[in-house]
Order: structure tokens, then C-alpha cells, then sequence
């Protein structure tokens, strides 16, 4: 082979000129003739039995084409049952119909839907729909869940627990007992939302004459909701395709997995016998779509006189609200230890049930918390000592010489959690230095001296990334001598007609502008996993990467054939296929497609040994997640009177393994950053004690916008993954795991005068002024 | 209960006609009438600025108007900024350039912010783009590729959006 062109280059993007121009075309841009437009009836309460619902109005009204409550929809319940990755555990979970009969378990819940033939007109018959309700208590915190006579939120499960799972090391209750120091710390982390700018949405067509689907769906995992149909519908796969629309604005977790809508919304299409769309707006986006990061963790370390760590405990309650998946919380208790060598841990959770509305993922799942608090422990740690920060962490970090290195835990993919690369000693003394680290810990005396509060925080993560189970690429070369690579998983950002093409055209040979990329359509790629856990570049990537391999392989057979020549001895340039040293004696790729793929004419019969068919699919299984790595170092300034945080300098260190595209990978960087620092200084989605959401418009749910985000510097090592051909391992989340960690390591440090103890976040103006405070 | 009105608006460039419910979103006049679909909804309650377009050379929320209130303006769209994909503005170039945009659903309202910010300040330092972009949610790119974006094209004196 020879050397990659495009791998590894910062290829501008092929998506942008459509996005910037306003050609896109994401899912309520589709203009599917007949279309009629969904709305749903939501919930007003967080936990309530449905006594009656009054549909007689609403079907009366001009434009109403169906108005369907639960005791209409004949579907089965929505039950995925997903295996625990940890042997004798499960999620408990009990079946969901996707418009509940019986009660309703959170604000936003869909009780009812009506279908019109424009939006305004379903929302008038919407208003017109009486639900009576007969109130039940709520349950709005993991804590309130595993009270004693907590209100069920599942009546089959008899309590409120999903899942609950130990995993162990060493002899932590020994190491403990032995340790000369130990510290214990308590940590609360507040709920935070998606908020892709685009929310969810689908447009479902019924084509009774083949009696099949047609769904185009913002969603992150087509594969998975083509399944699920399958199963509801009781059809074969086959006759349900999905198709992420080629733009997705944005999805960071709640975009994946499989909602009520996405049942509703086929069924009334097939119903109806008119394609019907749903467009979710920003209220229900606030109050139905997956949200995550609840957790209270009570954290111990034990370590010695040098600040070496023996040990770990953190046991935790996870908030997974209504309905939820196993592995967030389980990514959490696995990133714990982080980069640092701890030879005897336990690590605990419980999942539990509350009437809020779904949990499921949000850019980071479960790595952010994890972060958080074992940072927020080096520090504590660092304080305990009278260390460095810095040098605690340098002390019990992981040597580039210690890989693979096994922590002792089973991962989320299953697989035991060893570290496959990385230099973590490297990403510490480099992000020290890009920040000034000496300069800043030089100049914070002085400062304060005078009155200003500066503080300096570092965070570190071990992120595992990149598993499978699989990812799926087909590959072509068409008519016109364009190379078609489909390709399972759909976009929402990231870039993937870009990268993918990059692969493709290193592993064919061609020119970067000879190949198209189709993404996330089940009727491209049969089977897929989906975009999510920064895992597509590591499963998709190298199935590219095999399937251009084999297309090669077959476009210079063909050629050889054609040019009398062995296939060894040609070469791939602009378009055309020559003899090595005699560029003259060539063919264009569109007459190899022609031979390939049509024939040398009707029934002429092809010479033997040359293939047919220039196509080919690959999939790719990696063995086991990859380890992605990063840290982040901030100076920032904190006015004690105002309570604002003033970022000075932030500065990330990442490693993901070879960078595909390092325009991208920066890309996604500094956008997880964005999200991040949101979680730390703004967001929080706020509950009453009725479980009433307190923050569902974007005047109390604060985002940040340009003029609140710093300036962030990123350098980055790559540190090959040998798990796969591309040495790639994941980059989707990374930004936004440690921000958290470092922003409220630095508050704490600049608020040191007046001991402020941060165990929690959003750090925001009226939190910092009540730690000032003393409260 | 649906009264409606007749309107007369141009947008980028060229008259359209149209009878409109008065209850109809400027937005949804743009989106569904006029199948204008590069304007996007991210919010409906004017806080996310993805909707934004320019009114009479102004930018505002189209999410927050009605359609019959925009009858005899002017308007322009991102429709309107370029030929075509093949022929960006130097701004949209320089989006492409500095990785400006990720899912690009804000970006038009973003860029038609810009239009009428740049036109008004045609140097704006990191500071003033900063608070020119203030207006608008983007919740994949951190914003530092689209602000880098606009100070390369200040500096590269093209000047205004275009």
C-alpha cells in the first residue's frame, strides 16, 4: 500500500458548502407529498393515574385526521431487553406501552396524539383533548426512590431499582483498614439535557402495495429503530427502512436509543395510509427527550504519606428517571480510577427509577460525574498533603511502559477494562506547560494580594471509547466511475462524508472528489450499530478501510484483464487505471465499472477468473473498547462579590489515537469544551418537588453563547490504537469529560481564603456567592 | 376561526405573493410557503437565533413574528446569500476554512446576523464578534471556529458578508 494521502490531513468538510448555502436537508425540511403533521398530548404531572380521556371535541375539529390514546394503539409494549455486560446483573425494567393506559410517570409523558392536516391544526384539536387525572405521590430523586415506602414508579418491579452492581479489586476493605490516610467526600450532580438545536423528529410513510415503511428519522441509531419496528410491527426487517437524513443538527446522546413517538408515529402513517410527521419542539424536547448526569456519590480514597493511592470506594445513586439504560451509570463506576494506578477499588451503584422524564445519554455518559469526582479527590488529596495538585497526580499516574493495562473492572462493552495506549505522564507535563502552570502558581500570591481571586485547575481522564459491537461499510464503483461508500452509522456533525471519503479514496487509490458517502440508511448497509459512545471512527473507520481494500483488489483485476496486465503492476491515477511506467496503456474507471458491473455486452460471457460485480461489504468488531485520554488546565478568575468566573487560559491535552482528520477531531473538541463549561458554570435542569420541570424554556435553562466561551488552546499526542488497522480510537466526547473537574478544581483554589468546599456543580453567580457565604 | 390576508413580500430579490392564515409564524411562511427551508427552528421562543433572517436589512427572529406583519417588506434569507453551494460568499468560505460550522443547523441564522453586523461594523475585533454572535445558541463547535472564521475574513478585507 501506499502511503495515505488524505488520512491525517485537515480536509476541509464536503458537508458545509449545502449547510452554509441553506440547501441541507434535515428532517422537517423533507417535503413528502401528503404528508399530515402529528401532536402530541403530554403530561402535565409527574405521576398521576389517567382516569379519562375525552377525545370527542378534538375529533370533531376541521382538519383532525385521527385522534389515538393509549386504548387505541394496538402495539405491543415497548420492551428492549438489553443484556447486562456484567455476568449475574440486569436492568430491571418492565414493559412500556408507547401511550400509556393505566398512569403517567412524567411531566411531558405522551398520553394522546392528534394528526392534522397542518401542525396549527392538530395543536387546536390538541388543546381540545381532556384528560382527567387522579394525582399519585411523586419520586424525584434517586434518594427519594430507595426511601422506604417510596411510591412505586413501576408497580410490576415492587420497588424502584433498575440495576444495582459491585464490582471489586484487590482487597479494598484491607487496604482501607491498613491506609495511613484516608479522605471521604460527598458529590452531587445536577441533571443536564442534549440540546442538539435541531430536536427529534420523524417523517413515517406506509406503503400498503408492499406492505413496508419508509421512516426518515433524526436519529442517531437507524439500525436499532428499523429493529425495534420490526419487532412491534411484527414484519420483517427487511420491509422497514430507516434513514437518518444525511443532516442531523446535532444529537449528543438523546437522539439515540428508541422513543414513544418513533412507535406512534409509523403506526398512525400506516393507519392513516398518509405519511405523517412529527417534529419535536423545544418544550418537549425539554420535557421527553433523554436527559442524564444525576448522580450523589459517596467517595473515599485511601493513599500514604507521599500521596501514592491504595485504594478506592465510591458507591453511588443514579438517577435513571422513567425509563433509562444500564450503561450510563456503569460507565461512570468503570472511569472512576481514571489514569491513575489503584490496585484495590470497590465501586457500587444503584439505578433507580423517578417520575422525571428519561435518562439515557448526554455527551459524556457517565464519564463527566466519574471525572468529577475522582479529580475533585486528587485535590482534596493534594490539599490533605500539603502537595501540589500537579504532583499528586504525576505520582500515581500510569506509565507509557504499563500498557495494556488492566484497571480489574469489566467494562460497558463487556470486556475487561484494559487501557490499550497512551502516555498520561506526557499529557500532564505538556498541558502544564502550554498553560504557564509555574508562571500562574507564581503570579496567584500577588494577585490575591491584591484582591483578585485566581485559581488553577487541572483534570485527567481515561475515556473507554470506541466499542463495538460493529459497524458495517458497502462499497461500489458506480457508472460513472465514482466510488459509493455507504456507510452504517449517521452523522449529526461530525463530518462523516468527509473523513469517511478520506479513508476511502486512501484505500482505493482514487482522488478524494471520485468518492460519495451515503450514511446511516438501512437500505445501504443492512446492519449497524449507531452513533454514540464516540465509537464510530473505531468500528466504521477500519470497515472502510477493508471494504476499499477489496474494491481495489477487484478494480485491478479487472483492469489487468482489460489491459493485459497484472493487476501487480498497475497503478490508480486521475480517473483512469495504467501500466506502472507506461501511462499510456490505461483504461478510465468508468469502462472497469462497465466490465464489472454490466458485462462486455448482453449475454457475452465474462473470461474465467475475472469477478463480476464490483462491490463488496465489510464489517468490522473490535475486540474491546479503545482508551481515549485527556486532560485540561484552567486558570480562571473568581469575583467574590459578583459570583462571576472569568476564564483566563484553558488549555486541552487529548489523545485519541491517530487523528483521521485533525481539522474534525479539534472540532469536536472544542464543541464538548463548550458543553462542558456549560454543565460547570450555566446549565441545570431544575425539578419541583412535584416534579414539576422549573427550567423548560431557554430564558431559565441557561446555554452559553459566544461571548461566555473562552478562547481554548488543544494540542494533541496520538498514541496509535493497536486494536484496529486505523490506530483510531474515539474524539466525540472527550471535550466535555474533565471540564467540570478542572473549572470547579480552579474556583475552589481561587476561593481558598474563604474555604469553599465545591462538591457540586453548576457553579453558577447565586452558588458561588452562597459558598462565599458559608453556605 | 382562520381568517386570513394577502401579502406581498420580497424575498432575496424577487416578489412573492401569497394568502397566509393571520395566525401563521414569519418563519413558517418562510419554511413551508415559500419552501425557504434553510431558515430553522431551534426554539420557537427566540432565544436560539437559528430562525433569524433580515427584515428591511435587519436581523430578527422570523420564529417571532407573524407573516402578515412582514406584508411589503423586504427580506432576505441564507437562500439568498450565494448563487449556489459551488459559489460561496468570502464569509462562507472562511466558515469552511476555520471549521466554522458542525451540524450547521444555526449557521444561517448565524450568518445572516453576521450580514447585517459586518455591514454595520465592517472590523469588528474578537471582542465585537463575540458580541455580535451573542444573539445565537450553537451547541456543537464551542463557537471558536466560526469566530475565528469572521476575524480571518475582516482581516482578509473582503469587508462586509460578502
Amino acid at each position: 500500500m501506499s502511503p495515505p494521502r488524505f488520512v491525517g490531513a485537515p480536509v476541509t468538510r464536503r458537508e458545509d458548502a449545502r449547510l452554509l448555502t441553506g440547501r441541507a436537508t434535515f428532517v422537517d425540511d423533507l417535503n413528502i407529498p401528503g404528508v399530515v403533521h402529528a401532536a402530541f398530548v403530554r403530561s402535565p404531572h409527574a405521576h398521576a393515574r389517567i382516569k379519562r380521556v375525552d377525545v370527542s371535541r378534538a375529533r370533531a375539529m376541521p382538519g383532525v385526521l385521527a385522534v389515538i390514546a393509549g386504548h387505541d394503539l394496538d402495539l405491543p409494549p415497548l420492551l428492549l431487553r438489553m443484556g447486562s455486560p456484567i455476568p449475574g446483573t440486569e436492568l430491571r425494567a418492565a414493559p412500556r406501552l408507547a401511550l400509556p393506559r393505566d398512569k403517567v410517570r412524567h411531566v411531558g409523558e405522551a398520553v394522546a396524539v392528534v394528526v392534522g392536516e397542518s401542525r396549527y391544526l392538530a395543536e387546536d384539536a390538541r388543546d381540545a383533548i381532556v384528560v382527567e387525572y387522579e394525582m399519585l405521590p411523586p419520586v424525584v430523586s434517586p434518594a427519594a426512590g430507595v426511601a422506604p415506602n417510596a411510591p412505586l414508579v413501576w408497580d410490576e418491579l415492587g420497588d424502584n431499582i433498575a440495576a444495582h452492581i459491585v464490582q471489586r479489586v484487590g482487597d479494598p476493605d484491607a487496604a482501607f483498614a491498613a491506609a495511613p490516610h484516608v479522605l471521604r467526600e460527598t458529590f452531587r450532580i445536577v441533571r443536564g439535557g442534549g440540546h442538539s438545536m435541531e430536536g427529534r423528529g420523524l417523517v413515517a410513510r406506509y406503503d400498503g402495495t408492499l406492505d413496508s415503511f419508509t421512516v426518515w428519522d433524526a436519529t442517531q441509531m437507524p439500525h436499532a429503530v428499523r429493529n425495534t419496528l420490526a419487532i412491534l410491527f411484527g414484519m420483517p426487517e427487511d420491509r422497514i427502512r430507516v434513514i437518518s437524513p444525511p443532516d442531523i443538527g446535532g444529537g449528543f446522546g438523546p437522539k439515540g436509543g428508541f422513543y414513544p413517538e418513533e412507535a406512534v408515529v409509523p403506526w398512525l402513517a400506516r393507519a392513516l395510509g398518509r405519511p405523517v410527521k412529527w417534529i419535536e419542539d423545544r418544550h418537549e424536547h425539554f420535557t421527553s427527550a433523554a436527559q442524564e448526569r444525576v448522580q450523589v456519590h459517596e467517595t473515599a480514597i485511601a493513599f500514604d504519606g507521599d500521596g501514592k493511592l491504595l485504594a478506592l470506594r465510591n458507591v453511588f445513586l443514579h438517577d435513571t428517571g422513567v425509563s433509562g439504560i444500564l450503561v450510563t451509570p456503569l460507565i461512570t463506576s468503570c472511569t472512576v480510577p481514571g489514569p491513575y494506578r489503584i490496585r484495590n477499588i470497590h465501586t457500587e451503584f444503584r439505578a433507580v427509577y423517578t417520575t422525571l422524564q428519561p435518562t439515557g445519554a448526554v455527551r459524556g455518559a457517565g464519564r463527566p460525574q466519574a471525572t468529577f469526582v475522582m479529580e475533585r479527590m486528587m485535590d482534596r488529596m493534594a490539599e490533605h498533603l500539603g502537595l501540589d495538585p500537579a504532583e499528586v497526580r504525576a505520582r500515581n499516574l500510569i506509565q507509557p511502559d504499563e500498557f495494556p493495562y488492566d484497571v480489574g473492572l469489566i467494562f460497558r462493552d463487556s470486556a475487561r477494562q484494559v487501557y490499550d495506549s497512551g502516555n498520561y505522564p506526557e499529557l500532564l507535563r505538556r498541558a502544564l506547560e502550554e498553560i504557564d502552570y509555574r508562571g500562574a502558581r507564581a503570579e496567584q500570591g500577588a494577585l490575591r494580594a491584591r484582591g483578585r481571586y485566581r485559581g488553577i485547575g487541572i483534570a485527567l481522564c481515561v475515556e473507554g471509547v470506541g466499542f463495538g459491537p460493529f459497524e458495517g461499510a458497502v462499497m461500489r464503483l458506480n457508472a460513472r466511475g465514482r466510488v459509493v461508500v455507504s456507510e452504517s452509522a449517521p452523522p449529526q456533525g461530525q463530518g462523516y462524508q468527509t473523513t469517511f471519503a478520506q479513508i476511502a479514496a486512501d484505500a482505493v487509490g482514487v482522488r478524494l472528489e471520485d468518492v460519495d458517502v451515503v450514511t446511516g440508511d438501512t437500505a445501504a448497509v443492512p446492519f449497524g450499530t449507531g452513533s454514540f459512545a464516540s465509537r464510530v471512527m473505531a468500528n466504521a473507520g477500519p470497515a472502510v478501510l477493508q471494504a476499499g481494500r477489496v474494491l481495489r483488489e477487484r478494480i485491478l483485476s479487472l483492469a489487468g484483464f482489460l489491459l493485459e496486465a497484472a493487476p501487480a503492476d498497475l497503478e490508480i491515477e486521475d480517473g483512469r487505471v495504467h501500466v506502472r511506467g507506461a501511462p499510456m496503456r490505461s483504461v478510465s474507471l468508468v469502462e472497469v465499472a462497465r466490465l464489472g458491473n454490466v458485462g462486455r455486452g448482453f449475454g457475452f460471457s465474462l473470461p474465467a477468473g475475472v469477478q463480476p460485480g464490483l462491490e463488496t461489504s465489510s464489517y468490522f468488531a473490535p475486540p474491546q473498547a479503545g482508551y481515549s485520554s485527556s486532560i485540561h488546565a484552567c486558570v480562571l478568575d473568581v469575583d467574590p462579590v459578583t459570583g462571576v468566573v472569568e476564564i483566563v487560559r484553558y488549555v486541552v491535552g487529548h489523545d485519541c489515537g491517530t487523528l483521521l482528520n485533525p481539522l474534525i477531531v479539534e472540532g469536536q473538541i472544542l464543541g464538548g469544551v463548550a458543553h462542558g463549561l456549560s454543565n460547570a458554570l450555566y446549565e441545570e435542569a431544575v425539578f419541583d418537588e412535584g416534579g414539576q420541570p422549573l427550567a423548560a424554556s431557554y430564558l431559565d435553562y441557561v446555554l452559553p453563547s459566544a461571548r461566555e466561551m473562552p478562547r481554548v488552546r488543544v494540542f494533541h499526542l496520538e498514541s496509535p490504537s493497536p486494536l484496529n488497522p486505523l490506530g483510531v480510537k474515539g474524539a466525540g466526547e472527550a471535550g466535555t469529560l474533565p471540564v467540570t473537574a478542572a473549572v470547579a478544581g480552579a474556583v475552589e483554589d481561587a476561593l481558598r481564603p474563604f474555604r469553599v468546599r465545591i462538591n457540586s456543580v453548576p457553579l453558577n453567580p447565586s452558588r458561588i456567592s452562597d459558598l462565599v457565604h458559608g453556605q | 376561526m382562520t381568517l386570513t390576508r394577502a401579502i406581498r413580500v420580497r424575498v432575496n430579490g424577487q416578489l412573492r405573493d401569497a394568502i397566509v392564515d393571520v395566525r401563521l409564524t414569519f418563519a413558517d411562511l418562510l419554511r413551508a410557503t415559500f419552501q425557504l427551508t434553510g431558515t430553522h427552528l431551534g426554539c420557537e421562543h427566540g432565544v436560539c437565533g437559528a430562525c433569524t433572517v433580515l427584515l428591511d436589512g435587519e436581523a430578527v427572529r422570523s420564529c417571532l413574528l407573524l407573516a402578515v406583519q412582514v406584508d411589503g417588506a423586504d427580506v432576505q434569507t441564507v437562500e439568498g446569500l450565494a448563487p449556489d453551494p459551488d459559489h460561496l460568499t468570502p464569509l462562507q468560505a472562511q466558515f469552511v476554512e476555520h471549521h466554522g460550522l458542525q451540524c450547521g443547523f444555526c449557521t444561517p441564522g448565524i450568518l445572516m446576523t453576521l450580514t447585517a453586523a459586518l455591514r454595520d461594523n465592517p472590523h469588528p475585533d474578537e471582542t465585537e464578534v463575540r458580541e455580535a454572535l451573542a444573539g445565537h445558541l450553537c451547541r456543537c463547535t464551542g463557537y471558536q471556529g466560526m469566530v475565528d472564521a469572521v476575524l480571518a475574513h475582516v482581516r482578509h478585507g473582503t469587508g462586509g458578508a460578502r
